[in-house]
């Protein structure tokens, strides 16, 4: 079927066009809504994309795997879009922000979109580098845009980490051209995907492992894998919230899918190194790590922080595995996490906002002071605990019963992981949810839809997941090996 | 021929790793920027000797870049940051020079080690331009991780970013280096401008632990 446009244009131009315009556009409301539009259009040319036929020039790809990606990070960047209007204007009247800020916020915003949605269509590696290295620069300036000593740290923990990330990166993608240049020849081709993928059985093995060992390391730090996930608590903490939805929803993702391509790369080498038991090892121990460390976080932000390196863990820990199965946990946990991550961290921004505080003991009894916002996080976060009958029951299901019947000594300790951060959960929801109401009773002026709307899909994911979405994610599933 | 041309890249590649151990033994912010220049003159010298050898005439782009930005721009920004910022007197003794050098030097042993072992059958210009990269990179992270003010983590990240531009260049007819360098450049000009705006001076000014979990939240 043929479009009467290009979808992939309409994907990485609105954003780059609406980033300029917003620059310009001095009044917030209207660039908040512009915002929206910009999302709304990226988002439906995103869907566009399941219409037309594989793609592969030497600098753009679309494929069954990285369409995925897209369409969630539209959807995602659309709804955060609408979050953030309501969100951002309260900031504004509680003088934390100028109107010159959101100016340049919502420029950042769509700038942001675009580094992540180049990434994601990169077919070049260099390219992909240079996209996501973008994405990082503008969620740095957004993490410190609140300007106070805390966010400034943050910023600048975050700035120096993902700098070293990004760096070491770069060394991996490097070694991946020396191997690839006695094959392919000089020039471009060297750091095209499709044309590596085609040709890296005769790759050099050794150069390559290396290569990988730089990359899952470079990459994995904007994962946040532990023990490289300093930056990730204080970005999310510190900066607005939409940003800390964006952090946790799409971005992580956008490094994760970086590290799945070379992945690819080193399993179509029979000589090289399988890349899997490393990523099963990081994925492990950051879901263990991150459980424990779960226990002793005070700020309600940083909480959540933690549970994204868990979850992050955990589908690192699925992609690590391999094979149909696991795999498809992997995509389906991934799908879930950024919709009930994202859906928590608007319902934590508009509590934080209305409660004045973002200590969680200072945050109690929400159910009774603001039974909406309760009763919403109450849902999100007993879906990101994998209570059925959620989507992310159903993705850790399926990659713990894989996972048994390969490897069970694995199996139980992705469990106990499971369990550890699952009892951290309901415990701090506990009291912040049903505990003595504490704090501001004030109405909230939040706009619920879009948290309404990504727990109603998860939710109804974990029920019912539609015949055609089973078939596509099994097909990506397949690819993924 | 050949022969000269193999003994100068490895010159100017080997001086560069130098150079970087030069950086390590600074105690003083205006001489570790000047070092820091010279870190950048040397490499500016290796990238343009692997133009004129490969024939890559848009390699110049990147020496261009590199001469103008890291040896002119930034050093004397930075010069002129720290004596506003009030920092110019400062003696940073984070960890001793002596360890930092034993450190060094186990890091330089092990880029040979891993990059050597693993390139055997690559052009043997290549491999050791990448022996030395990954050596310069990884003391480009010593600097980082041993020093405590703002300034000196930000040299020491530009340090390793030039053993990835050294990476780059020599590997041979690598596509996008120019523009990798640009990139490189516009992300150290950000940080260079966030430091002077935001005033950073360290990144944790103190060893108060109560300080520290202030600013984690984790303070009740």
């Amino acid at each position: 079927m043929t479009l009467p446009f290009d979808p992939l244009i309409v994907i990485l131009g609105t954003p780059a066009v609406a980033a300029a315009l917003l620059a310009v556009i001095p009044s917030y409301r209207v660039g908040a809504w512009f915002n929206v539009l910009a999302s709304l259009i990226t988002l439906a040319a995103a869907a566009s994309l399941f219409l037309v036929e594989q793609h592969a020039s030497p600098f753009l790809l679309i494929d069954d795997l990285n369409i995925v990606f897209i369409v969630l990070n539209a959807f995602v960047g659309f709804t955060t879009s609408v979050f953030s209007a309501g969100y951002i204007a309260h900031e504004l009247e509680s003088g934390r922000l100028t109107p010159a800020h959101l100016r340049f916020y919502h420029a950042l915003f769509q700038v942001m979109m675009f580094g992540m949605n180049l990434a994601l269509i990169a077919n070049n590696i260099g390219l992909m580098w240079v996209a996501i290295e973008l994405a990082t620069l503008t969620t740095v300036v957004m993490v410190g845009i609140y300007q106070t000593h805390e966010a400034i740290e943050a910023a600048w923990k975050y700035f120096i980490l993902g700098s070293v990330g990004i760096a070491l990166a770069l060394f991996g993608t490097i070694l991946v051209y020396m191997a690839a240049q006695p094959v392919v020849g000089e020039g471009l081709d060297g750091m095209v995907w499709t044309v590596l993928i085609k040709h890296v059985s005769k790759f050099d093995p050794a150069l390559l492992n290396v290569a990988f060992v730089f990359l899952l390391l470079g990459y994995g730090t904007k994962v946040g894998l532990a023990p490289l996930h300093a930056w990730l608590p204080d970005a999310h903490a510190e900066g607005p919230t939409p940003i800390s939805a964006v952090l946790s929803g799409l971005l992580l993702n956008v490094a994760l899918y970086a590290v799945l391509r070379f992945k690819l790369l080193l399993a179509a080498n029979p000589q090289a190194i399988a890349p899997g038991p490393l990523m099963v090892l990081l994925g492990l121990v950051s879901v263990i790590f991150a459980a424990f460390m779960l226990y002793r976080r005070r700020d309600i932000k940083r909480f959540f922080a933690y549970s994204s390196i868990e979850h992050m863990g955990i589908i690192t820990f699925a992609f690590g595995m391999g094979g149909p199965l696991a795999n498809f946990a992997g995509l389906l946990h991934m799908t879930m996490h950024s919709l009930t991550k994202s859906a928590i961290f608007y319902s934590v921004g508009h509590i934080a906002q209305v409660k004045g505080t973002q200590k969680i003991a200072d945050i109690s009894g929400l159910t009774e002071t603001h039974p909406v916002l309760g009763w919403t996080l109450v849902f999100g976060v007993a879906a990101i605990a994998g209570l059925p009958p959620s989507g992310v029951f159903m993705s850790e299901f399926l990659l713990v019963t894989s996972t048994f019947a390969r490897a069970p000594l694995l199996a139980i300790l992705l469990v106990l992981g499971l369990l550890i951060a699952f009892g951290a959960l309901l415990w701090r929801l506990h009291t912040v949810a049903f505990g003595e109401p504490m704090g501001s009773r004030a109405p909230t002026k939040a706009f619920y839809l879009p948290m309404f709307a990504h727990l109603a899909l998860v939710f109804i994911a974990g029920i019912f997941l539609p015949p055609a979405l089973v078939a596509w994610f099994q097909q990506v599933a397949q690819s993924l090996g | 021929m050949s022969g000269y041309i193999f003994d100068t890249a490895h010159l100017f590649a080997g001086g560069l790793v130098l150079v970087s151990f030069m950086m390590l033994y600074q105690d003083r912010l205006h001489a570790l920027i000047n070092v820091f220049a010279l870190h950048a003159v040397v490499l500016s010298l290796s990238v343009a000797w692997q133009a004129y050898t490969q024939a890559a005439p848009h390699l110049y782009v990147t020496v261009a870049i590199a001469v103008a930005f890291k040896v002119l721009v930034i050093p004397i920004a930075l010069h002129r940051m720290i004596r506003r910022l009030g920092i110019h007197r400062e003696i940073e003794t984070a960890v001793g020079i002596g360890q930092t050098m034993l450190a060094g030097m186990g890091l330089v042993a092990l880029s040979m080690m891993v990059m050597l072992r693993v390139t055997p059958e690559a052009d043997p210009l290549a491999r050791e331009d990448l022996a030395f990269a990954l050596a310069v990179i990884l003391l480009g992270l010593l600097i980082m991780v041993t020093r405590r003010n703002a300034v000196s983590q930000i040299i020491g990240f530009m340090s390793l970013e030039n053993g990835l531009i050294l990476a780059a260049t020599g590997a041979k007819g690598m596509p996008l280096v120019v523009e990798i360098s640009v990139a490189f450049s516009v992300l150290i000009a950000f940080i260079v401008i966030g430091v002077f705006l935001f005033r950073i001076r360290e990144r944790f000014d103190t060893v108060d632990v109560q300080a520290l979990d202030r600013f984690r939240g984790e303070r009740r």
